[in-house]
């Protein structure tokens, strides 16, 4: 009898890689998926935080494509690792402060090690949804060769999506895969890749035109880059990039910055925070939570609260009770005007 | 069969199912895992993962802010 060949999967919750898997699947290749989650991935993160998020349909895409193939899924922590990659990105970024390329070479190369981590199960080769020309910096033509040699994957890395336009790799040359059953697509029109998900019968899959990764977002780059200025360093922690994600980001003093919650929801998740950041709230009115990343002096706490208060019921009083505490310390109250509109200063704004 | 409970209070999905996935890995056939988490896509996406590798959810509470789901290892 002959040999069932199996292959990995990269996951990303997206079209291209559901369908990928799907073509090979079609040819009696049995598939597993891995999933990476670099703390960046777009996929689940603020769910549970803003207030009009609350009725959106939750899922994560990963596991949701997982189950319409009907494959396992492998979801592997790469946060510590991932940090490498951004911050010395070989082959520099993108339009914002994502490494795609580097970042995709890492996934390969995490998919690499993955296998041979579980040589007994009897993977043959990895797979994923690349299509030349869909990503202006990850999956050009020329730099489909850099992904498969620098992640150390050669010729196992097959895509199935667009393996046609590309030299054949070792599961079609051993026949394991069928390459004229592949596809050649390329290129950033997405109908082939619509038609195809027809045809499969899939309809409910994320958005094609959607990106996968913080680190394409301006604002959010715009945030990390300000996060690491402001402090001096390019070091962060998961809590900081998660940070980056919640409230309005103001930064009066380049000493420290301000993350005020937007809504209720917001307010709530800063709540955990206070045992290890200032946190700053109006009493006397509604308003939201505020925390302060970075170093506070005490003459700077009418400044902080008057912000805060700006965002807040009590904006346009006299004068709002403001509650300032300060981790290990006792909880503060300061009487203050809240600050004009005019009185935030646009710069102040990240 | 024994029982664990996983503290996976204040992590944003998919760090929850993470969690459990590696924890799970160390248990044996049977044993019941009670996942206590704040993040209510968990509720969406351990049981997503529990289907898909193989596992059971025998049912999850709400308890104020907290949500504990509970597995077993296997079917």
């Amino acid at each position: 009898m002959a040999k069932q060949h199996k292959a990995v999967a990269l996951i990303s919750g997206g079209l291209d890689s559901l369908l990928a898997v799907r073509v090979l699947q079609e040819q009696g290749i049995e598939v597993e998926g891995i999933n990476f989650y670099t703390g960046f991935c777009v996929e689940g993160h603020t769910h549970a935080i803003r207030n009009h998020d609350k009725d959106k349909q939750k899922r994560n895409n990963a596991l949701w494509a997982a189950e319409q193939l009907g494959i396992k899924l492998h979801i592997v922590d790469v946060i510590e690792e991932y940090k490498d990659v951004l911050l010395n990105p070989k082959h520099g970024y993108g339009a914002n402060m994502n490494p795609c390329l580097d970042c995709k070479i890492f996934m390969v190369s995490k998919a690499v090690e993955w296998v041979k981590e579980h040589h007994k199960e009897g993977f043959d080769f990895i797979i994923t949804g690349e299509v030349i020309g869909q990503r202006p910096m990850s999956q050009r033509k020329e730099v489909m060769p850099i992904v498969a040699g620098e992640s150390g994957a050669d010729d196992i890395l097959l895509r199935p999506l667009c393996a046609k336009n590309l030299a054949p790799t070792k599961p079609e040359l051993e026949g394991w895969v069928d390459r004229e059953k592949l596809y050649d697509f390329h290129g950033r029109n997405r109908k082939p890749q619509m038609a195809l998900a027809k045809q499969f019968g899939f309809t409910d899959y994320a958005s094609p035109a959607g990106g996968c990764c913080f680190l394409t977002d301006k604002n959010y780059s715009d945030k990390l880059v300000d996060l690491w200025e402001g402090r001096g360093s390019r070091e962060y922690e998961m809590d900081d990039i998660m940070l980056l994600k919640v409230g309005r980001h103001l930064r009066p003093k380049p000493e420290f910055k301000m993350i005020i919650a937007r809504d209720a929801g917001e307010s709530k998740y800063l709540e955990g925070y206070r045992k290890q950041f200032v946190t700053i709230q109006v009493i006397s009115h509604n308003g939201p939570l505020s925390m302060v990343d970075g170093k506070i002096q005490t003459e700077d706490y009418e400044l902080a609260a008057g912000i805060v208060a700006r965002y807040g019921q009590g904006r346009d009083a006299e004068e709002v009770k403001v509650e300032i505490s300060v981790p290990g310390q006792d909880v503060q109250t300061l009487n203050i005007k809240p600050l004009s509109i005019e009185q935030v200063l646009e710069e102040w704004h990240v | 069969m024994s029982r664990f409970e996983l503290d996976a209070r204040r992590m944003l999905c998919p760090m929850p199912v993470i969690k459990t996935q590696n924890k799970v890995k160390e248990l044996a056939e049977g044993d019941i895992l009670a996942v206590v988490c704040t993040d209510p896509g968990a509720l969406s996406d351990i049981p997503a993962w529990a289907r898909i590798n193989g596992h059971t959810i025998l049912g999850h509470e709400e308890n104020d802010d907290e949500l504990t789901i509970t597995v077993r290892v296997g079917g």
